[in-house]
Protein backbone atom coordinates (compact mmCIF):
# COMPACT_ATOMS: atom_id res chain seq x y z
CA UNK A 1 0.00 0.00 0.00
CA UNK A 2 1.34 3.42 -0.86
CA UNK A 3 0.73 5.95 1.87
CA UNK A 4 -0.44 9.45 1.02
CA UNK A 5 0.48 12.28 3.32
CA UNK A 6 -2.25 14.93 3.56
CA UNK A 7 -1.13 18.42 4.64
CA UNK A 8 -2.90 20.14 7.50
CA UNK A 9 -4.81 22.59 5.34
CA UNK A 10 -6.48 19.74 3.39
CA UNK A 11 -7.39 17.48 6.28
CA UNK A 12 -10.83 19.03 6.47
CA UNK A 13 -11.44 17.18 3.16
CA UNK A 14 -10.22 13.84 4.53
CA UNK A 15 -12.11 13.80 7.79
CA UNK A 16 -8.97 14.90 9.64
CA UNK A 17 -6.83 12.03 8.34
CA UNK A 18 -3.14 12.91 7.95
CA UNK A 19 -2.41 9.70 6.07
CA UNK A 20 -4.49 7.53 3.80
CA UNK A 21 -3.40 4.28 2.17
CA UNK A 22 -4.21 2.72 -1.15
CA UNK A 23 -2.73 0.26 -3.61
CA UNK A 24 -2.09 1.91 -6.97
CA UNK A 25 0.44 1.17 -9.71
CA UNK A 26 1.43 4.79 -10.27
CA UNK A 27 0.93 8.32 -8.98
CA UNK A 28 -1.78 9.21 -11.51
CA UNK A 29 -3.96 6.32 -10.42
CA UNK A 30 -3.28 6.94 -6.78
CA UNK A 31 -4.41 10.55 -7.11
CA UNK A 32 -7.45 9.46 -9.15
CA UNK A 33 -8.42 7.18 -6.29
CA UNK A 34 -7.76 9.96 -3.78
CA UNK A 35 -10.11 12.46 -5.42
CA UNK A 36 -12.74 9.75 -5.99
CA UNK A 37 -12.57 9.01 -2.28
CA UNK A 38 -12.45 12.68 -1.22
CA UNK A 39 -14.11 14.62 -4.07
CA UNK A 40 -13.51 18.03 -2.49
CA UNK A 41 -9.77 17.48 -2.96
CA UNK A 42 -10.21 17.27 -6.74
CA UNK A 43 -10.32 21.02 -7.32
CA UNK A 44 -7.45 21.54 -4.92
CA UNK A 45 -5.08 19.20 -6.74
CA UNK A 46 -6.12 19.44 -10.40
CA UNK A 47 -7.06 22.37 -12.59
CA UNK A 48 -10.19 22.20 -14.82
CA UNK A 49 -8.10 20.62 -17.60
CA UNK A 50 -7.11 17.75 -15.36
CA UNK A 51 -3.51 18.90 -14.92
CA UNK A 52 -1.84 19.25 -11.54
CA UNK A 53 -2.14 22.80 -10.26
CA UNK A 54 1.17 24.58 -10.68
CA UNK A 55 1.24 25.38 -6.99
CA UNK A 56 0.77 21.78 -5.94
CA UNK A 57 3.90 19.71 -5.49
CA UNK A 58 3.84 15.94 -5.32
CA UNK A 59 6.67 13.99 -3.79
CA UNK A 60 7.40 10.28 -3.75
CA UNK A 61 9.70 9.45 -0.85
CA UNK A 62 10.78 13.10 -0.74
CA UNK A 63 11.60 13.26 -4.46
CA UNK A 64 9.61 15.72 -6.54
CA UNK A 65 7.69 14.32 -9.52
CA UNK A 66 9.76 16.55 -11.81
CA UNK A 67 12.79 14.47 -10.88
CA UNK A 68 10.93 11.19 -11.33
CA UNK A 69 8.49 10.18 -14.08
CA UNK A 70 5.80 12.75 -13.45
CA UNK A 71 2.33 11.36 -12.88
CA UNK A 72 3.48 8.09 -14.44
CA UNK A 73 5.95 7.50 -11.62
CA UNK A 74 5.42 3.88 -10.59
CA UNK A 75 4.61 3.12 -6.98
CA UNK A 76 5.64 0.24 -4.83
CA UNK A 77 4.37 -0.88 -1.49
CA UNK A 78 5.64 1.25 1.36
CA UNK A 79 6.17 4.26 -0.91
CA UNK A 80 5.28 7.53 0.77
CA UNK A 81 3.50 10.08 -1.39
CA UNK A 82 3.09 13.67 -0.23
CA UNK A 83 0.77 16.13 -1.96
CA UNK A 84 1.75 19.62 -0.83
CA UNK A 85 0.03 22.85 -1.81
CA UNK A 86 2.64 25.61 -1.88
CA UNK A 87 0.63 27.68 0.55
CA UNK A 88 0.66 24.99 3.23
CA UNK A 89 1.72 26.52 6.50
CA UNK A 90 0.10 29.86 5.83
CA UNK A 91 -2.64 30.97 8.15
CA UNK A 92 -4.99 31.58 5.25
CA UNK A 93 -4.82 29.85 1.92
CA UNK A 94 -5.13 32.94 -0.25
CA UNK A 95 -2.11 34.83 1.02
CA UNK A 96 0.21 33.91 -1.84
CA UNK A 97 -0.60 34.54 -5.45
CA UNK A 98 -0.30 31.43 -7.62
CA UNK A 99 2.93 32.87 -9.02
CA UNK A 100 4.35 33.42 -5.52
CA UNK A 101 3.35 29.90 -4.54
CA UNK A 102 5.47 28.60 -7.40
CA UNK A 103 8.31 31.12 -7.06
CA UNK A 104 8.80 30.30 -3.37
CA UNK A 105 7.74 26.65 -3.51
CA UNK A 106 11.22 25.33 -2.71
CA UNK A 107 11.30 27.51 0.39
CA UNK A 108 7.74 26.75 1.39
CA UNK A 109 8.19 22.99 1.32
CA UNK A 110 11.07 23.29 3.78
CA UNK A 111 9.45 22.60 7.15
CA UNK A 112 11.78 25.20 8.71
CA UNK A 113 10.40 27.95 6.45
CA UNK A 114 6.93 27.01 5.23
CA UNK A 115 4.31 29.54 4.25
CA UNK A 116 4.65 31.38 7.54
CA UNK A 117 8.39 31.87 7.06
CA UNK A 118 8.01 32.96 3.48
CA UNK A 119 5.48 35.54 4.62
CA UNK A 120 8.05 36.81 7.14
CA UNK A 121 10.56 37.23 4.32
CA UNK A 122 8.03 39.13 2.22
CA UNK A 123 7.27 41.40 5.17
CA UNK A 124 10.95 41.99 6.04
CA UNK A 125 12.78 45.25 5.44
CA UNK A 126 16.52 45.02 4.90
CA UNK A 127 18.94 47.79 4.00
CA UNK A 128 22.22 47.23 2.20
CA UNK A 129 25.03 49.69 2.81
CA UNK A 130 26.82 49.65 -0.52
CA UNK A 131 25.85 48.04 -3.81
CA UNK A 132 29.37 46.87 -4.48
CA UNK A 133 31.29 43.63 -4.06
CA UNK A 134 29.49 42.45 -0.92
CA UNK A 135 26.19 44.19 -1.57
CA UNK A 136 25.81 42.64 -5.01
CA UNK A 137 25.57 38.96 -4.11
CA UNK A 138 23.78 39.73 -0.85
CA UNK A 139 21.16 41.80 -2.66
CA UNK A 140 20.63 39.24 -5.41
CA UNK A 141 20.00 36.38 -2.99
CA UNK A 142 17.85 38.44 -0.65
CA UNK A 143 15.72 39.63 -3.55
CA UNK A 144 15.44 36.12 -4.93
CA UNK A 145 14.41 34.90 -1.47
CA UNK A 146 11.55 37.37 -1.49
CA UNK A 147 12.72 39.91 1.09
CA UNK A 148 9.90 42.33 0.47
CA UNK A 149 11.55 45.70 1.03
CA UNK A 150 15.20 46.29 0.25
CA UNK A 151 16.91 49.63 0.72
CA UNK A 152 20.13 50.22 -1.18
CA UNK A 153 22.44 53.02 -0.04
CA UNK A 154 25.18 54.03 -2.47
CA UNK A 155 26.11 57.33 -4.05
CA UNK A 156 28.58 55.88 -6.53
CA UNK A 157 28.20 55.13 -10.23
CA UNK A 158 29.05 51.87 -11.96
CA UNK A 159 32.64 51.77 -13.20
CA UNK A 160 34.12 49.25 -15.62
CA UNK A 161 36.63 48.21 -12.94
CA UNK A 162 33.71 47.20 -10.65
CA UNK A 163 32.37 44.54 -12.98
CA UNK A 164 34.83 41.74 -12.16
CA UNK A 165 33.11 41.35 -8.78
CA UNK A 166 30.02 43.56 -8.49
CA UNK A 167 27.59 41.16 -10.11
CA UNK A 168 24.52 43.34 -9.63
CA UNK A 169 25.76 45.56 -12.42
CA UNK A 170 26.31 44.88 -16.09
CA UNK A 171 28.27 46.44 -18.89
CA UNK A 172 25.25 48.41 -20.10
CA UNK A 173 25.07 50.17 -16.73
CA UNK A 174 28.54 51.68 -16.73
CA UNK A 175 28.20 55.30 -15.66
CA UNK A 176 24.74 54.86 -14.12
CA UNK A 177 24.14 55.28 -10.39
CA UNK A 178 24.65 51.91 -8.72
CA UNK A 179 21.31 52.18 -6.94
CA UNK A 180 19.51 52.57 -10.29
CA UNK A 181 21.35 49.63 -11.78
CA UNK A 182 20.59 47.64 -8.60
CA UNK A 183 16.93 48.61 -8.75
CA UNK A 184 16.51 47.34 -12.31
CA UNK A 185 18.40 44.11 -11.72
CA UNK A 186 16.58 43.25 -8.49
CA UNK A 187 13.19 44.07 -10.02
CA UNK A 188 14.01 41.62 -12.79
CA UNK A 189 15.11 38.94 -10.32
CA UNK A 190 11.91 39.30 -8.33
CA UNK A 191 9.09 41.76 -9.05
CA UNK A 192 7.72 41.14 -5.54
CA UNK A 193 10.58 43.15 -4.05
CA UNK A 194 10.18 46.85 -3.40
CA UNK A 195 13.64 48.37 -3.92
CA UNK A 196 14.18 51.71 -2.19
CA UNK A 197 17.06 53.68 -3.68
CA UNK A 198 19.08 55.93 -1.38
CA UNK A 199 21.40 57.71 -3.81
CA UNK A 200 23.49 59.44 -1.21
CA UNK A 201 26.40 58.89 1.09
CA UNK A 202 25.49 57.64 4.53
CA UNK A 203 26.38 60.35 7.05
CA UNK A 204 25.87 61.11 10.71
CA UNK A 205 23.07 63.43 9.63
CA UNK A 206 21.01 60.95 7.59
CA UNK A 207 21.96 57.54 9.04
CA UNK A 208 19.25 57.35 11.71
CA UNK A 209 16.56 58.43 9.29
CA UNK A 210 17.60 55.98 6.56
CA UNK A 211 18.54 52.96 8.69
CA UNK A 212 15.61 53.48 11.04
CA UNK A 213 13.21 52.43 8.27
CA UNK A 214 14.56 48.88 8.17
CA UNK A 215 14.68 45.77 10.37
CA UNK A 216 18.18 44.53 9.54
CA UNK A 217 21.30 46.30 8.25
CA UNK A 218 23.68 44.51 5.88
CA UNK A 219 27.07 46.20 5.74
CA UNK A 220 29.00 46.10 2.49
CA UNK A 221 30.72 49.46 2.68
CA UNK A 222 34.33 49.99 1.73
CA UNK A 223 35.86 52.34 4.28
CA UNK A 224 36.47 52.51 8.02
CA UNK A 225 34.62 55.77 8.63
CA UNK A 226 31.37 54.32 7.29
CA UNK A 227 31.96 51.05 9.18
CA UNK A 228 32.12 52.88 12.51
CA UNK A 229 29.14 55.04 11.53
CA UNK A 230 27.01 52.03 10.57
CA UNK A 231 28.07 50.18 13.72
CA UNK A 232 27.17 53.05 16.01
CA UNK A 233 23.87 53.77 14.23
CA UNK A 234 22.87 50.08 14.28
CA UNK A 235 23.55 49.82 18.01
CA UNK A 236 21.85 53.10 18.89
CA UNK A 237 18.81 52.11 16.79
CA UNK A 238 18.79 48.60 18.28
CA UNK A 239 19.05 46.87 14.89
CA UNK A 240 21.02 43.73 14.02
CA UNK A 241 24.06 44.43 11.83
CA UNK A 242 25.17 41.73 9.41
CA UNK A 243 28.78 42.67 8.79
CA UNK A 244 31.30 41.64 6.17
CA UNK A 245 34.61 42.92 4.90
CA UNK A 246 37.22 41.77 2.42
CA UNK A 247 40.86 42.23 1.55
CA UNK A 248 42.67 40.66 -1.42
CA UNK A 249 41.99 36.92 -0.87
CA UNK A 250 40.54 37.02 2.65
CA UNK A 251 37.20 37.93 4.16
CA UNK A 252 35.57 38.40 7.54
CA UNK A 253 31.90 38.07 8.45
CA UNK A 254 29.90 38.34 11.65
CA UNK A 255 26.54 39.44 13.04
CA UNK A 256 26.41 42.14 15.69
CA UNK A 257 23.30 41.93 17.85
CA UNK A 258 22.75 45.01 19.98
CA UNK A 259 24.05 44.34 23.49
CA UNK A 260 26.15 41.33 22.49
CA UNK A 261 29.21 43.18 21.28
CA UNK A 262 29.83 45.52 18.38
CA UNK A 263 32.45 46.48 15.81
CA UNK A 264 34.13 48.70 18.41
CA UNK A 265 34.43 45.71 20.75
CA UNK A 266 36.17 43.85 17.93
CA UNK A 267 38.34 46.71 16.69
CA UNK A 268 38.39 49.61 19.18
CA UNK A 269 40.03 52.04 16.80
CA UNK A 270 40.53 52.35 13.06
CA UNK A 271 43.95 52.18 11.45
CA UNK A 272 45.53 55.49 10.56
CA UNK A 273 44.70 56.70 7.05
CA UNK A 274 46.73 54.86 4.44
CA UNK A 275 47.81 52.04 6.77
CA UNK A 276 45.43 49.54 5.15
CA UNK A 277 45.17 49.83 1.38
CA UNK A 278 41.78 49.85 -0.34
CA UNK A 279 40.63 47.34 -2.98
CA UNK A 280 41.59 49.88 -5.63
CA UNK A 281 45.10 50.03 -4.24
CA UNK A 282 45.59 46.43 -3.16
CA UNK A 283 43.42 44.45 -5.58
CA UNK A 284 40.80 41.87 -4.68
CA UNK A 285 39.88 38.44 -6.01
CA UNK A 286 36.61 38.88 -7.89
CA UNK A 287 34.85 35.88 -6.37
CA UNK A 288 35.94 36.76 -2.80
CA UNK A 289 33.07 39.16 -2.01
CA UNK A 290 30.69 36.57 -3.49
CA UNK A 291 31.51 34.16 -0.67
CA UNK A 292 31.26 36.76 2.08
CA UNK A 293 28.19 38.49 0.63
CA UNK A 294 26.33 35.20 0.40
CA UNK A 295 27.21 34.44 4.01
CA UNK A 296 25.70 37.84 4.85
CA UNK A 297 22.57 37.01 2.85
CA UNK A 298 22.30 33.64 4.60
CA UNK A 299 22.63 35.20 8.05
CA UNK A 300 20.05 37.85 7.16
CA UNK A 301 17.52 35.22 6.10
CA UNK A 302 18.23 33.25 9.29
CA UNK A 303 17.62 36.36 11.41
CA UNK A 304 14.34 37.10 9.62
CA UNK A 305 13.19 33.52 10.14
CA UNK A 306 14.74 33.13 13.60
CA UNK A 307 16.35 29.99 12.26
CA UNK A 308 19.47 28.11 13.29
CA UNK A 309 22.50 29.51 15.05
CA UNK A 310 23.28 33.08 14.03
CA UNK A 311 26.89 34.16 13.48
CA UNK A 312 26.78 36.17 16.71
CA UNK A 313 29.87 36.51 18.96
CA UNK A 314 31.82 34.69 16.28
CA UNK A 315 33.99 36.21 13.57
CA UNK A 316 34.13 33.92 10.57
CA UNK A 317 37.42 34.16 8.69
CA UNK A 318 37.65 32.98 5.11
CA UNK A 319 40.93 32.46 3.29
CA UNK A 320 40.33 31.82 -0.41
CA UNK A 321 43.91 30.76 -1.17
CA UNK A 322 43.94 28.12 1.55
CA UNK A 323 40.20 27.51 0.97
CA UNK A 324 39.82 27.54 4.70
CA UNK A 325 37.18 28.81 7.11
CA UNK A 326 38.02 29.55 10.74
CA UNK A 327 36.27 31.26 13.61
CA UNK A 328 37.44 33.43 16.47
CA UNK A 329 35.34 34.68 19.37
CA UNK A 330 33.93 38.17 19.68
CA UNK A 331 33.00 39.35 23.16
CA UNK A 332 31.14 42.41 24.31
CA UNK A 333 33.84 44.62 25.81
CA UNK A 334 32.69 46.13 29.13
CA UNK A 335 35.03 49.04 28.33
CA UNK A 336 33.47 49.66 24.91
CA UNK A 337 32.65 53.37 24.54
CA UNK A 338 29.45 52.47 22.65
CA UNK A 339 27.98 49.28 24.15
CA UNK A 340 30.09 48.87 27.29
CA UNK A 341 29.08 49.37 30.90
CA UNK A 342 29.79 53.13 30.92
CA UNK A 343 29.20 54.31 27.38
CA UNK A 344 30.48 57.69 26.26
CA UNK A 345 29.12 57.56 22.70
CA UNK A 346 25.40 58.26 22.92
CA UNK A 347 24.83 59.77 19.53
CA UNK A 348 26.51 59.69 16.15
CA UNK A 349 29.85 61.49 15.97
CA UNK A 350 32.08 62.93 13.25
CA UNK A 351 33.47 59.74 11.72
CA UNK A 352 35.76 61.40 9.22
CA UNK A 353 37.49 63.11 12.13
CA UNK A 354 37.47 59.84 14.14
CA UNK A 355 39.12 57.95 11.27
CA UNK A 356 41.12 60.83 9.88
CA UNK A 357 39.83 59.84 6.48
CA UNK A 358 36.90 60.71 4.26
CA UNK A 359 33.95 58.39 3.70
CA UNK A 360 34.88 57.64 0.15
CA UNK A 361 32.77 55.40 -2.02
CA UNK A 362 30.17 53.45 -0.07
CA UNK A 363 30.36 50.10 -1.78
CA UNK A 364 33.72 49.50 -3.32
CA UNK B 1 57.20 26.23 18.84
CA UNK B 2 53.95 27.99 18.21
CA UNK B 3 52.28 28.32 14.83
CA UNK B 4 51.49 31.90 13.85
CA UNK B 5 48.94 32.78 11.16
CA UNK B 6 50.00 35.86 9.27
CA UNK B 7 47.28 37.93 7.56
CA UNK B 8 47.63 39.13 4.01
CA UNK B 9 48.52 42.74 4.83
CA UNK B 10 51.54 41.60 6.89
CA UNK B 11 52.90 38.98 4.52
CA UNK B 12 55.20 41.38 2.74
CA UNK B 13 57.21 41.26 5.98
CA UNK B 14 57.26 37.44 6.15
CA UNK B 15 58.40 36.86 2.57
CA UNK B 16 54.85 35.91 1.67
CA UNK B 17 54.49 33.17 4.30
CA UNK B 18 50.91 32.59 5.59
CA UNK B 19 52.16 30.55 8.53
CA UNK B 20 55.40 31.00 10.44
CA UNK B 21 56.77 29.32 13.56
CA UNK B 22 57.76 31.25 16.64
CA UNK B 23 59.11 30.77 20.16
CA UNK B 24 57.78 32.09 23.43
CA UNK B 25 56.06 31.20 26.68
CA UNK B 26 53.79 34.21 26.38
CA UNK B 27 52.29 36.17 23.51
CA UNK B 28 54.67 39.05 24.31
CA UNK B 29 57.70 36.77 24.02
CA UNK B 30 56.37 35.26 20.81
CA UNK B 31 55.79 38.66 19.20
CA UNK B 32 59.25 39.79 20.32
CA UNK B 33 60.70 36.70 18.63
CA UNK B 34 58.71 37.41 15.47
CA UNK B 35 59.63 41.07 15.24
CA UNK B 36 63.30 40.12 15.70
CA UNK B 37 63.13 37.74 12.75
CA UNK B 38 60.65 39.76 10.66
CA UNK B 39 61.33 43.39 11.57
CA UNK B 40 58.86 44.60 8.94
CA UNK B 41 55.83 43.50 10.97
CA UNK B 42 56.71 45.59 14.01
CA UNK B 43 55.09 48.87 12.87
CA UNK B 44 51.91 46.99 12.00
CA UNK B 45 51.65 45.39 15.45
CA UNK B 46 52.97 48.02 17.84
CA UNK B 47 52.59 51.76 18.12
CA UNK B 48 55.59 54.00 18.81
CA UNK B 49 55.17 53.63 22.57
CA UNK B 50 55.31 49.84 22.29
CA UNK B 51 51.61 49.12 22.85
CA UNK B 52 49.67 46.73 20.63
CA UNK B 53 47.73 48.61 18.00
CA UNK B 54 43.95 48.78 18.50
CA UNK B 55 43.10 47.78 14.94
CA UNK B 56 45.14 44.59 15.02
CA UNK B 57 43.84 41.73 17.12
CA UNK B 58 45.87 38.78 18.31
CA UNK B 59 44.19 35.49 19.14
CA UNK B 60 45.45 32.40 20.92
CA UNK B 61 43.46 29.70 19.19
CA UNK B 62 40.02 31.35 19.01
CA UNK B 63 40.31 33.73 21.97
CA UNK B 64 41.29 37.41 21.83
CA UNK B 65 44.39 38.03 23.99
CA UNK B 66 42.59 41.03 25.54
CA UNK B 67 40.71 38.40 27.55
CA UNK B 68 43.78 36.23 28.27
CA UNK B 69 46.10 38.81 29.84
CA UNK B 70 47.15 40.60 26.66
CA UNK B 71 50.92 40.27 26.10
CA UNK B 72 51.12 38.11 29.25
CA UNK B 73 48.77 35.53 27.73
CA UNK B 74 50.46 32.16 28.20
CA UNK B 75 51.29 29.91 25.28
CA UNK B 76 51.61 26.16 25.26
CA UNK B 77 52.61 23.51 22.76
CA UNK B 78 50.10 23.16 19.96
CA UNK B 79 48.64 26.63 20.37
CA UNK B 80 47.97 28.63 17.23
CA UNK B 81 48.33 32.37 17.32
CA UNK B 82 46.46 34.45 14.74
CA UNK B 83 47.14 38.06 13.89
CA UNK B 84 44.05 39.76 12.52
CA UNK B 85 43.94 43.34 11.32
CA UNK B 86 40.73 45.20 10.59
CA UNK B 87 40.00 45.33 6.86
CA UNK B 88 37.40 47.58 5.32
CA UNK B 89 36.93 46.40 1.75
CA UNK B 90 33.44 45.79 0.52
Amino acid sequence: MARVYVPTSWRRFTGGCARVEHDAPDVRQLLAWLIAEYPALGGEIFDPNGNLHRFVNVYVNDHGLDDLYGLETPLEREDEVAVIPAMAGGATRSRFTPEQAVRYSRHIILPEIGGVGQRKLLNAKVVLIGAGGLGSPAALYLAAAGVGTMGVVDFDTVDLSNLHRQILHGHANIGRPKVDSAHDRLADVNPDVKVVAHTEALTSENANEILGQYDIIVNGCDNFATRYLVNDAAYLLGKPLVDGSIFRFEGQATVFMPGKGCYRCLFPAPPPPGAVPSCAEAGVLGALPGMIGIIQATETVKLILDLGEPLVNRLLLYDALAMEFREVKIRRDPECPLCGDNPTIKELIDYEAFCGAPMAATGG
Amino acid sequence: MVEVRVPAPLRAATEGARVVQGEGGTVGELLADLTRRYPGIKPSLFDTSGGLRQFVNVYVNDEDIRYLGRLEAPLGPGDTVSILPAVAGG
